[in-house]
């Protein structure tokens, strides 16, 4: 458990550090919707109609493009090695570095869209259903995300060829994620249950993730 | 203890050119008379000729299916027993998932112009096979990006697994997706229960794709055997070209 709690100490330092580079992920995601009216034009009625695929498209992009900081730095300068060969159990330490990654890299993203919200038009029920639903809806992204990039960095192949693998695998966590957003604005059904089924899914990402990124850490590390 | 036997790749050379001449006759016989039985099929009352086009589209739309869950068992295959054969088999058999899967979302798209009147609609199954498709070309991309057999074997077959357990949950979500986007559109929900003019040919035909697909995943198991036989007889060839490399 203490190599553990080092371990997420050991990431977000890093992470938070000059160089480390989680912040950009902000910076992104603030870049991308300022681009929407740009491509739409200012219309605030379309604009807030369109916000939450606006504002959960640009979350998901933003985790997307960050993933590939979680494992290559450590295969690089060897760490990844020596985490793989503790005694902590690999599918552990995984979970352990996307947890750090999330709330280094996905937590930022949620407390952005509050203010995102403004530029959209979104009151602040909306932005508030928004920013719960990113809440709920980015570990799920970041654990998906974790097995492309374990594929990634063992293959020494990464950017698009691991966006292709993971983007068809986050469709579910956008269908659930705009589905519950938009109810909370406009739309016919409640907010609960695609919320509720957005929980579930986040809840299993956190299984197979670390399970499946370990399995590939382990295959391709020998 | 025939699959362990069969980890012999010369052992198994010997019996797919073997059984390959009959599969193949097989599957020729029963193409023939599935599409004869199917242009003697009766037009619909309601979709006229078209209907024919279901006689190649749902054959390819279950073998579409059917492919990731063979590519599924091979990962298995690949990760728990190393069963040499089995990186093979998930190899030879993914184009010819993305094959069906292509074909099924031709025939559906021209089958859909005339009777929905457009080519394409986001309806769940057509976007369901669109994400099928999708993964089988990220799936060959992955073979592809790595030069390694074996490296590539196991990645490819984590991404299988993770692909299988998220294959229904995507499927899933999109039909739900479509429920609350469109709900009663264009197509008719339950559809009407098979005709036995219509069911027969049908059951022909997919049999006959079955066989198909084995005969063509046999033969391209085959290929692969004897490409990867032939790259290491080419770097051997170079490393003794160069002494002192080797």
């Amino acid at each position: 458990m203490t190599a553990l709690i080092a371990l997420i100490r050991r990431e977000l330092r890093i992470a938070l550090r000059v160089g480390g580079g989680a912040l950009i992920g902000v910076l992104f995601f603030l870049a991308v919707v300022v681009l929407m009216p740009f491509a739409i034009g200012p219309d605030l009625q379309l604009l807030q109609r369109l916000g939450p695929a606006v504002l959960w498209l640009g979350a998901l992009l933003a985790s997307l493009l960050t993933l590939d900081r979680l494992f290559m730095a450590d295969h690089d300068d060897g760490s990844l090695d020596l985490i793989a060969m503790s005694r902590t159990p690999l599918e552990l330490a995984c979970a352990a570095k996307a947890l750090a990654h999330w709330l280094a890299a996905g937590v930022p993203l949620v407390l952005a869209t509050p203010v995102l919200g403004l530029l959209l038009n979104l009151d602040a029920a909306a932005s508030a259903a928004i920013a719960a639903t990113l809440l709920v809806g980015t570990p799920a992204l970041t654990f998906t995300g974790m097995i492309g990039a374990a594929l990634a960095v063992t293959l020494h192949r990464g950017g698009l060829l691991m966006a292709v693998l993971v983007l068809p695998l986050s469709i579910p966590i956008l269908i659930f994620g705009v589905a519950a957003a938009s109810a909370a604005i406009t739309g016919p059904v409640a907010f609960g249950t695609p919320f509720q089924i957005l929980c579930g899914l986040s809840l299993a990402s956190l299984v197979i993730g670390p399970f499946a990124a370990a399995a590939s850490l382990r295959q391709g590390l020998d | 203890m025939t699959l362990l036997n069969l980890a012999n790749p010369t052992r198994f050379l010997t019996l797919a050119q073997r059984l390959l001449p009959w599969l193949a006759a097989l599957t020729a016989i029963l193409l023939v008379t599935g599409l004869t039985l199917a242009a003697m099929a009766p037009d619909d009352y309601q979709q006229g000729a078209t209907v024919k086009i279901m006689f190649v589209h749902v054959p390819s739309a279950w073998l579409s299916m059917f492919v990731w869950g063979v590519m599924s068992l091979s990962a298995f295959g690949t990760l728990v027993w190393r069963h040499p054969l089995a990186d093979v088999a998930a190899k030879a058999a993914a184009p010819f998932g993305a094959a069906f899967t292509f074909l099924a979302l031709v025939t559906g798209s021209l089958w859909g112009r005339p009777m929905w009147g457009t080519y394409w609609e986001w309806d769940a199954r057509l976007t369901s096979m669109l994400i099928l498709f999708l993964m089988y070309l990220g799936l060959i991309a992955l073979w592809r990006a790595v030069e390694d057999p074996s490296r590539a074997a196991r990645a490819c077959a984590i991404f299988t697994l993770v692909g299988a357990i998220n294959l229904p949950i995507i499927k899933f979500s999109v039909d739900w997706w479509n429920t609350l986007h469109q709900p009663a559109s264009v197509i008719r929900s339950g559809g009407p229960t098979l005709d036995k003019s219509f069911l027969i040919p049908l059951l022909v035909m997919a049999i006959g794709f079955s066989l198909m697909f084995v005969t063509l995943h046999l033969a391209a198991m085959r290929n692969e055997i004897l490409r990867r036989r032939i790259r290491s007889l080419q770097l051997l060839q170079a490393s003794q070209q160069q002494p002192g490399v080797a």
